[in-house]
């Protein structure tokens, strides 16, 4: 396919983008049907264009395409096909493109799927998406266009950046830009509230759903990138506090914080004020977070993306968005009417305190990352603001979080009994404490602290389990009548306790492998041996292999436990001829969810090899908890009362059910 | 063509979602706001009865959240009676369409127009490995080339093929790489050490390296004459400081080099980089004086200067006794001795060229209009 029908069609992108901005908001304002509906068709336009763009682009990448530049600076012919289609959102200018097509492709969900939302809001909500589509593709058009040609063209590319050539990057910027850009959704619906200065009803039934999915990507993501960090950079650390890390938290917690308080004011009509802001305190964070990764002004991990010329038309868009909405907020949200009270003890106080927590540790991240920029900015001065920071701020706002997450979904809504929640805690509390003394006596004279947090992680897995088992009754009710109502409960409940008891699974990882992990660093010859956390590795031999585009150095340890041969772990060391870089393949052996890490490092003089080994109990709990917590977002998800806009057969005869609408049909 | 057919398409289908809705958007009416906020209270009516009847919520609780909902919808209902209906204006729709008709094309057009590059065809690398071999597209015949020899890498012809155009787009490594080979394949002759010195010495940045050195040396061995290894070997001893050495050898290069030598001009930089003079060539000018005898002119007195000049047209003259048949040298040569006041002599170069010329109409009618122009006689 020819590139140039991919740049054509970005360029005619910028074009549909900006009459998306412009005629629906006109119609909304003059309350002229047909120009509200021009909308809905632009965005699936939009989507179809960004789509085949991105579709051009990739079909180059896949037949290398020498005369297209993107191509030539990231891709290698000799790259296995999975890379070479990996390969387009390597860069940065193909993840721009990739982060627009997500964003078209929303815009699109919200117009097909939009018919029962009020015209007007629907329009102003697909304007506001337009308004972001336009800056973005003018960004991409004009400092990071994908489709440059190079005359003549080369005979072979420049290989994509080695530490990219992974199943990783086949997954992790997908989904965190699903994340990111889900959040644009809800942020254009509460700057359409905002425009409007009214709150629809079915705003909240339309933000919730939006706000989970974007949620539940995000946390796939940021769990995906910490994995793929954890096992390609050979260090053995699953979080580094790395600003880009960090850009992908914030929003993360804001987010977090939103579908909570999404709930409040889908079932009792108050917070509204609040959620919006949330709304756009999440997208906006989001787009601080391809601020910080896009324009270079990091230096991290993922420097793969650094160009200065960028990050000023960046900033602009950023100062435009975020600016522009707050302003918007601060002019329009004092006419938003404000709905339900509630008393502090309250399933709504419960969230607006996690609310509170969480929008804190957003914040501190925030300081964290920003602080050391600023000040170098101000005056040249390089600081890092390091892991201890994090741990301590961080950490000492997660854990009333934690602590106070079982209690939430216990209280009823508007006036709720916390000696009578804490009372139905009774079980997980005792089931808490038995499980910090089993982790006392098993670690021995290890960290003070490790046995709490392990309590503590037990307490969150089973309060959310409580919270099922109370509200089907059992031992309250025969146990028959505790079965139908348990099938009977509404499966955003079973995805609430699903994500809440991920939380807790993740917290068990974090303590045990933070507490418990041990580390043994070593020069081995072939031969050699070494033994870390009660594993005995014996280096059998160092080998070359040959990959298509690399060479591998690989080392074979056979594991013993006791004198029991448990069979081999493979660590390479992986040089890739192109760019002459050398990356770490870890070698990892997981042995429940335990894992057994071991990294290898330079060749000696002399013979033998530096070895990184590691020993992560419960390491894996850490990535599993994160996808229970996506899961249960999903579960959540599903929810038919939640699914308002996609079409459904009502079930009952009235005409009610949650598709069918008084609102004719497009 | 067929590209801008696509576009023409693509255009047509934007333009399309902008005018299509508004012919049938016309005629619908917009969702109102208070009808929608109804229909969401309405389903959460429905939704409290449901959990009220499998005993999600107690009756007490489920009353009240009726009651709010109840709440909501006297409101929205007295909302949706202020409504007003809303209005379509077709002068607005008009403006729309027109805004889509001519900006969309307009827009895209004019901006694909200053970044795109519309002529410039698809360039899938299997395709290029597989054409016809095309001599524009020099990195595929490398490529081509690699790869046969990565087949076969005993093909000496192969890398000597490869060599200089590697040299050329300043891929010096591989070019001192195939350059090796070759030698190693086909053994060596001075062209191919020469090309293996040059590539190293370029690689080093202009310093003629030991191992370059030897490379020129081995191109010596198998011709004396080579005149870039001579040239090279003098740039090493300039550069290690015996200055006296690379004179020596520049000097004889340009004493067995012809006049028109290529060289030369870099030859007399050379000497006069290290304060030699510039010595006599093996014969004297065919192409008038070289750039390094006008460089040298310029540091002589008048009378010197004249005295070189009458040598140089000297040379010529003798030149042309022995070889005749250059009707260009004769050319020369008789405006040389006009410049020179010497008219005479001029007319006797005239004369002697006629001689050798007496079958060529077409040289005897220059010599004549020469003779003419200036003013000569007959």
């Amino acid at each position: 396919m020819n590139p140039e029908i991919g740049h054509y069609a970005l360029v005619l992108s910028l074009a549909v983008a900006l009459l998306m901005t412009v005629i629906p908001f006109w119609g909304a304002r003059t309350g002229d049907a047909a120009l509200m509906k021009v909308g809905s068709t632009l965005a699936l336009v939009l989507a179809g264009f960004t789509g085949l763009s991105f579709a051009t682009l990739v079909v180059a990448y896949v037949q290398s395409d020498f005369s297209v530049l993107n191509v030539v600076e990231n891709s290698h012919s000799a790259k296995p096909l999975l890379y070479r289609i990996t390969g387009t959102w390597g860069n940065h200018e193909g993840s721009m493109l990739l982060w627009v097509l997500v964003l078209a492709i929303f815009a699109a969900l919200v117009a097909l799927f939009g018919a029962n939302l009020p015209a007007r809001l629907k329009a102003n909500v697909l304007a506001v998406q337009g308004s972001v589509a336009t800056a973005f593709l003018l960004f991409i058009l004009f400092t990071s266009n994908p489709f440059a040609r190079v005359i003549p063209p080369p005979a072979e590319g420049q290989d994509l950046n080695p530490i990219l050539q992974d199943i990783g990057l086949a997954i992790h910027p997908p989904l965190l830009y699903l994340g990111y850009v889900g959040f644009s959704i809800t942020f254009a619906f509460a700057v359409a509230a905002l425009i409007e200065g009214r709150i629809d009803a079915a705003w909240a039934r339309w933000v919730r759903p939006w706000a989970l999915t974007a949620w539940a990507f995000l946390t796939l993501g940021i769990a995906m990138g910490s994995y793929w960090a954890y096992y390609e950079l050979g260090w053995g650390g699953w979080w580094f506090w790395d600003p880009v890390e960090n850009a992908s938290l914030m929003p993360w917690f804001a987010g977090t914080a939103l579908i909570h308080s999404a709930v409040v004011m889908e079932k009792r009509d108050a917070l509204k004020v609040w959620t919006v802001l949330l709304a756009i305190l999440a997208f906006s964070l989001s787009l601080l977070g391809t601020f910080l990764v896009r324009s270079g002004v990091l230096t991290s991990v993922h420097t793969f993306a650094t160009d200065p010329s960028r990050g000023v038309f960046i900033l602009a868009i950023l100062v435009f968005f975020i600016g522009g909405s707050l302003t918007l907020y601060a002019l329009r949200a004092p006419m938003l009417r404000q709905g339900g009270i509630f008393a502090p003890v309250s399933r709504e106080g419960a969230l607006v305190l996690n609310n509170l927590l969480l929008t804190a540790a957003s914040a501190a991240v925030l300081v964290g990352t920003l602080y050391p920029l600023a000040l170098e900015a101000y005056n040249g001065a390089k600081i890092t603001v390091g892991p201890p920071y994090f741990n301590l701020t961080v950490g000492a706002l997660m854990l009333p979080v934690a602590f106070a997450m079982p209690f939430g979904p216990l209280l009823a809504w508007k006036r709720g009994d916390l000696a009578g929640a804490a009372q139905r805690l009774m079980a997980a509390f005792g089931a808490a404490i038995v499980i910090a003394a089993l982790a006392a006596y098993a670690q021995g004279g290890g960290p003070v602290l490790a046995p709490f947090g392990m309590g503590l992680a037990a307490f969150v897995v089973i309060g959310a389990l409580a919270e099922v088992i109370e509200r089907a009754g059992f031992g309250r009710v025969p146990r028959a009548t505790a079965f139908a109502r348990l099938r009977g409960l509404p499966r955003s409940v079973f995805g609430g306790a699903l994500a809440h008891a991920g939380v807790g699974v993740c917290l068990f990882g974090i303590i045990a492998e933070t507490s418990w992990n041990a580390e043994r660093i070593a020069g081995v010859k072939v031969g050699g041996s070494f033994e870390v956390g009660g594993y005995e590795l014996t280096l059998d031999r160092l080998e070359p292999r040959n990959g298509p585009n690399y060479r591998d150095l690989v080392g074979v340890f056979t594991v013993r436990r006791g004198g029991v041969d448990m069979g081999t772990i493979e660590s390479a060391k992986r040089l890739f001829t192109a760019r002459n870089m050398p990356t770490t393949e870890s070698g990892i052996r997981t042995m429940w969810f335990s894992q057994l890490y071991v990294s290898l490092g330079d060749e000696l003089p002399g013979g033998g090899v530096g070895v990184r080994a590691y020993w992560k109990p419960f390491v894996t709990l850490i990535w599993i908890g994160s996808v229970i917590m996506a899961l249960g977002g999903a579960l959540s998800l599903t929810d038919r009362r939640l699914r308002v806009g996609a079409p459904k057969p009502a079930k009952k005869p009235k005409a009610k059910a949650d598709g069918a609408s008084p609102v004719p049909a497009e | 063509m067929l590209l801008w057919i696509a576009f023409s398409l693509m255009t047509g289908a934007a333009i399309m979602a902008v005018l299509w809705p508004l012919r049938t958007g016309a005629a619908l009416p917009a969702a109102s706001t208070a009808e929608a906020d109804l229909a969401v209270y309405r389903d959460q009516l429905t939704e409290i009865e449901r959990d009220r009847a499998s005993g999600l919520i107690a009756p007490a609780e489920g009353e009240a959240a009726r009651t709010e909902v109840a709440r909501r919808i006297l409101r929205a209902s007295a909302e949706r009676s202020r409504e007003g209906a809303s209005s379509g204006d077709d002068r607005r729709r008009r403006l729309v369409a027109v805004v889509a008709l001519l900006g969309v094309p307009l827009m895209a057009g004019g901006l694909y127009l200053a970044l795109g590059s519309p002529l410039y065809p698809p360039q899938p690398l299997a395709q290029r490995l597989e054409a016809q071999p095309n001599p524009s597209d020099v990195a595929i015949l490398i490529r081509k080339v690699e790869s046969h020899l990565e087949a076969n890498p005993n093909d000496g012809r192969g890398y000597e093929v490869v060599a200089p155009i590697y040299a050329r787009i300043g891929r010096l490594d591989d070019a001192a790489r195939a350059w090796a080979n070759a030698i190693r394949l086909l053994g060596p002759t001075a062209p191919r050490e020469t090309g293996l010195g040059e590539a190293l010495t370029a690689q080093a940045g202009g310093v003629v390296t030991t191992q370059a050195k030897t490379a020129f040396e081995a191109a010596l061995t198998a011709d004396p004459k080579d005149p870039k290894a001579q040239y090279f070997l003098g740039l090493a001893a300039e550069q290690d400081g015996r200055k006296a050495e690379a004179a020596a050898r520049w000097s004889a290069l340009v004493a067995q080099s012809p006049a028109d030598a290529p060289w030369l001009g870099l030859l007399r930089e050379a000497l006069a980089r290290i304060g030699a003079p510039m010595p006599a060539t093996l014969t004297a000018p065919a192409a008038g004086p070289g750039a390094a005898d006008v460089a040298a002119a310029e540091s002589l007195t008048p009378e010197q200067r004249d005295a070189m000049v009458r040598g140089m047209v000297e040379r010529l003259e003798a030149r042309l006794t022995q070889e005749g048949d250059d009707i260009e040298g004769w050319l020369r040569l008789m405006r040389a001795w006009t410049v020179l006041g010497q008219q005479d002599k001029a007319r006797v170069a005239a004369g002697q060229a006629r001689t050798h010329f007496t079958s060529d109409s077409g040289a005897l009618g220059r010599i004549d209009a020469l003779a003419h122009e200036l003013g000569l006689g007959s």
